[in-house]
């Protein structure tokens, strides 16, 4: 009689009252409260009628629509009355409807009805969360037009109703983010489903977490998000990125790169690049990451907006720390980290940093944590553009004293080092080494940090018996010795040529099967949708200025190349007795080399071989010829 | 308020050998686990708890991870109503059929029209709902307002 009732009212007077849709309902509902053999074949046709109105796989005109909307109000008000049980197949007709498919009348009313029946202690709410966050994604058909520009809007439409109905049920039940952790639990996309459905499905999921009630989930939902990134990460191999035909804009830049830091990595992971041709061997993985990673990009700079991203970086330490540092194989999903250090370097920035440090130095660490922690400290402060000198050589300072105090303490009788023994040892010279590869020169640039430089142990730590320039990768230690040469960091204690091998034993032996000897885990960034947010802050090899280089041209390096003779160190014997205090152990005492790194040259230029002066002068080679004063 | 007791219980608590270092936080987490649930051994809902060591030795399981089992004293604070107790709490949500309460701020209860006195009627004043009194004038239950109730029936929750 209730849908009847409804129906012939409406075609008499064109609408009903909403006391008399209630009224209508509720009797159906109590009608059928029994046991099915005891309900009265009229009631039993009611109630079927009702459940056609309410039913989620049926097309819908707007008359069709409109009766709706009056059932669900109806039942709004009505939800005492629903049994869970009694009335199981209007519940499940409720909570299968889609909200995507109705008009905005309709879409209110159901979350109206939903919000009610979670209030309900005890009954409906697993039932009720559980379709809203199977709400988070539209039906198959509409996900086809995912980057459709009214898709768009209607999305965030949607998503924004779906996060104030579960802000109200929380209101109403304060315990209901604690069953929600468990729906969005099972409810999660996996690594294995289309692109378009996780986008949309974790953008829902991040507003979620923005919400009030993100507070309550903590970084439950972030953590769950990483998990997803790092999983898609690991599944990519190096093959799919390098064979990608249609980004040769990118990539023909990162491909200069990828020689050059093969030349100064040797890094031996990757394929050679003239070996293109092989079969494409779907990127499927990569993409998802790329389209992830944008999500979760957007989701940081929006926090940052609001200003709450110190807080949320709180978080996403944890969750690095646990999910992400030990991960060796992740070639992309630690980049939010990267981006979130770059939207506040001042603080995010730095704190990343000093906990990388932390873990470092930590001893109750293990020692492949400690190690990816510094492999990861070096190559962030080699790519991080934002992170200036100062930070850079307090940190710097951290891992020489570090260092330092290893040396002191080790008393190395044997001839024959293992590596494995000392790799956290190893692991921070290499880091050493690595980070001044990139930043020697830019801490040249200030006074008070090179001299802090010179003062530091290097040398000592560098030349100690056990021989951290062996083991450490011989192509970064190489180029630390060339630059550092350049730059007269150490003299002739500390060797300025090394053997042309792109790895060794050694290196692989401290590195471990993991090959932490080669993690350098910001090396540049391929993926092309998310690169925006990377590129702006990110340091290129081929970028940067080394102490050896001339900003005009490669031959003046050529130039000044006899100059810089080896042999030149021995004639300048003299010199040592008259500068700072050389008893120490301490070989680092260059400072004469800072008043050399002047335009203006000397004139005893002209006289390389003579000994009867009390400074030594020697050219830099970043002298520029343009600028000698006439005479 | 009725239903909060607090009570001295002596729990074991089985903790990973990885957190043997850490010990105090392994045990609070593990009880943490069980905040806001209900639990049958208490008969009610855990709401807050004080631990104390009972000795520095414990005994290790045998088995392929060996978990040791930490004695531990535990003040804890618990929240078990039962039927005709009187409790307080605040109103969220008003409708003709029901009133919305928080209690304590956790948990979730509903009033229905039937238990509520006759003296109030529903109406709708300045937007909003609220029941008036018809015997007191400046009487009204509105959304934030608190009330005390009897417990009628009390729903015990599993945990999943």
């Amino acid at each position: 009689m209730g849908a009847e009732l409804m129906s012939n009212d409406m075609a008499e007077d064109g609408y009903i009252s909403d006391s008399e849709a209630f009224d209508s309902v509720v009797q159906v509902l109590d009608a059928v409260r029994m046991a099915p053999s005891l309900v009265v074949q009229s009631d039993r046709d009611q109630y079927d009628a009702l459940l056609s109105i309410v039913d989620p796989g049926k097309k819908m005109d707007s008359d069709k629509e409109a009766l709706l909307v009056t059932a669900l109000k109806a039942l709004t008000g009505a939800v005492s009355k629903i049994d869970i049980i009694f009335h199981g197949s209007l519940l499940s007709n409720i909570f299968a409807m889609r909200i995507w498919n109705y008009g905005v009348d309709a879409r209110n009313a159901l979350l109206e009805l939903i919000t009610s029946l979670a209030a309900v202690p005890d009954k409906f709410l697993d039932g009720c969360l559980h379709m809203l966050v199977s709400n988070f994604l539209p039906p198959e058909r509409l996900l086809e037009f995912e980057s459709h520009p009214r898709f768009v809007v209607k999305k965030k439409e949607i998503h924004k109703q779906l996060h104030m109905a579960l802000h109200y049920i929380t209101d109403l039940v304060p315990l209901a983010p604690m069953k929600l952790k468990e729906v969005i639990d099972r409810s999660m996309p996996r690594c294995n489903d289309a692109k378009a459905k996780i986008v949309v499905f974790v953008e829902c999921m991040l507003g979620v977490q923005t919400d009030d009630i993100g507070e309550f989930l903590g970084n439950l939902l972030m953590a769950k998000v990483v998990d997803l990134l790092t999983d898609l990460d690991v599944n990519i191999t190096w093959e799919d990125i390098l064979q990608e035909e249609q980004n040769k804009g990118i990539f023909d830049m990162e491909l200069e790169d990828l020689e050059e830091d093969v030349d100064k990595d040797g890094k031996d992971g990757r394929k050679p690049l003239e070996d293109n041709n092989r079969a494409f061997k779907g990127n499927a993985f990569a993409e998802k990451l790329d389209g992830l990673m944008v999500v979760v990009c957007e989701h940081l700079k929006s926090r940052a907006d609001d200003g709450r991203l110190f807080q949320e970086f709180g978080m996403l330490m944890d969750i690095f720390k646990r999910s992400v540092l030990k991960l060796h194989k992740s070639k992309f999903a630690q980049f939010i980290m990267f981006y979130a250090c770059s939207l506040d370097p001042d603080d995010c920035g730095v704190k990343f940093a000093d906990i990388l440090t932390d873990v470092f130095v930590d001893k109750c660490e293990d020692p492949t944590s400690r190690m990816s922690a510094v492999s990861y400290l070096a190559s962030y402060l080699a790519r991080a553009k934002f992170i200036s000198p100062p930070v850079v050589m307090r940190i710097l300072k951290r891992l020489v004293d570090w260092c330092f105090d290893y040396c002191r303490f080790q008393n190395v009788q044997e001839k024959i080092i293992n590596p494995k023994f000392h790799q956290v040892f190893y692991a921070g010279c290499q880091a050493m080494m690595y980070i001044l590869c990139f930043r020697m020169r830019s801490i040249m640039d200030y006074p008070d940090l090179r001299s802090l430089l010179f003062h530091m142990p290097l040398g000592f730590v560098l030349s100690h018996a056990l021989d951290p320039l062996k083991v450490c990768l011989p192509s970064i230690v190489q180029e630390f010795l060339r630059q550092a040469k350049a730059a007269r960091l150490f003299n002739a204690s500390v060797p300025s040529i090394y053997e042309n091998s792109l790895e060794s034993e050694l290196s692989k032996a401290f590195g471990g099967t993991e090959r932490l000897d080669m993690f350098f885990p910001f090396d540049p960034y391929l993926l092309k949708d998310s690169d925006r947010f990377v590129r702006p802050n990110f340091e290129f090899w081929s970028m940067v200025k080394t102490t050896y280089s001339n900003c005009n041209s490669e031959e003046d390096d050529e130039e000044f190349d006899d100059l810089d003779a080896p042999d030149f160190a021995e004639n300048i014997g003299s010199y040592e007795d008259n500068n700072i205090g050389f008893e120490s152990e301490d070989e680092d005492d260059l400072g004469y080399s800072m008043n050399k790194m002047s335009i203006t040259p000397k004139p005893a230029f002209q006289f390389p071989m003579a000994t009867d002066f009390q400074i030594p002068s020697r050219m830099p080679a970043r002298i520029r010829p343009s600028v000698s004063p006439t005479w | 308020m009725d239903g909060l007791t607090t009570a001295k219980a002596d729990l074991t608590v089985y903790v990973h050998p990885s957190k043997s270092n850490k010990l105090a936080d392994a045990v609070r987490k593990q009880l943490s686990s069980l905040l806001f649930t209900y639990d049958e051994l208490f008969d009610g809902v855990l709401l807050s708890h004080k631990i104390s060591f009972q000795s520095n030795h414990a005994k290790i399981l045998h088995g392929l991870i060996p978990y040791f089992g930490v004695k531990v004293r535990a003040k804890l604070l618990i929240f078990s109503p039962k039927p005709n107790m009187l409790l307080e709490g605040k109103v969220v949500k008003l409708s003709k059929e029901s009133i919305h309460v928080i209690v304590l701020g956790f948990t979730s209860a509903a009033i229905m029209s039937e238990d509520i006195r006759e003296e109030f009627k529903y109406k709708i004043k300045h937007g909003a709902g609220c029941f008036a009194s018809s015997s007191h004038k400046w009487h009204r239950i509105k959304v934030g307002s608190m009330v005390q109730f009897a417990v009628k029936r009390s729903l015990k929750r599993c945990r999943d």
